[in-house]
């Protein structure tokens, strides 16, 4: 059973790992503001998700697992804030490469109304 | 475990060095801001893997001042710090 719940954990902890590198190697490799907006919302927070799974796991206690559920919550709420926030201003000052855009309907209603 | 755990600071410290490499040569400030909220993002997962692999759980109040006021630089950077000047 301990065995079986360490494996558990080291596996969680790896794929919690695996989603923050996949984090920085987007924001190197990905070509736009909008683009990297995908690495700081989506995978960076799986992969903390990932590691509060694993601490969860390893620390029995329920006051602990009541902090990590509202860790998870605070992470939740804030993270499409900020990424919000930030594609507003990027599409705002003009930093939108038109030509990776499969659709624009923002720009579509813009100009419409 | 122990192998585990090293593996997954290597690659969280991989991560911060590429995130860290775009943070010094973003073309504009939104991609600097996003650098960093990643930088924070990666920074939690290595105090979440240290409280796994010691079941030390007195870093968690961090994790949860840190997970609740992580967002307030990107947010005040791209809402004042890019309307000021349009770079």
């Amino acid at each position: 059973m301990s065995v079986a719940l360490d494996v558990l954990v080291a596996v969680v902890l790896l794929l919690g790992a695996l989603f923050s590198l996949t984090a920085g190697v987007g924001l190197l490799r990905f070509p736009d503001t909008l683009a990297r907006l995908h690495t700081g919302a989506k995978p960076q927070v799986i992969g903390l998700m990932a590691t509060l799974l694993a601490i969860g796991l390893r620390a029995e206690a329920p006051l602990n697992i009541g902090i990590l559920l509202l860790v998870a919550t605070c992470q939740l709420m804030t993270a499409p804030v900020a990424a919000h926030m930030v594609g507003r201003a990027a599409y705002r000052s003009g930093r939108v490469r038109a030509d990776l855009l499969i659709i624009d309907e923002l720009s579509r209603d813009l100009s419409e109304s | 475990m122990t192998v585990v755990v090293g593996v997954c600071a290597a690659m969280l410290g991989l991560a911060g060095l590429l995130a860290m490499i775009r943070l010094i040569t973003g073309p504009s400030r939104l991609d600097r801001a996003l650098a960093l909220d990643v930088l924070i993002a990666v920074t939690m997962v290595g105090i979440g893997l240290e409280a796994a692999y010691h079941r030390y759980t007195a870093t968690l109040p961090i994790l949860l001042v840190v997970s609740i006021v992580g967002f307030v630089g990107s947010v005040s950077v791209a809402r004042f710090a890019v309307r000021r000047n349009s770079e």
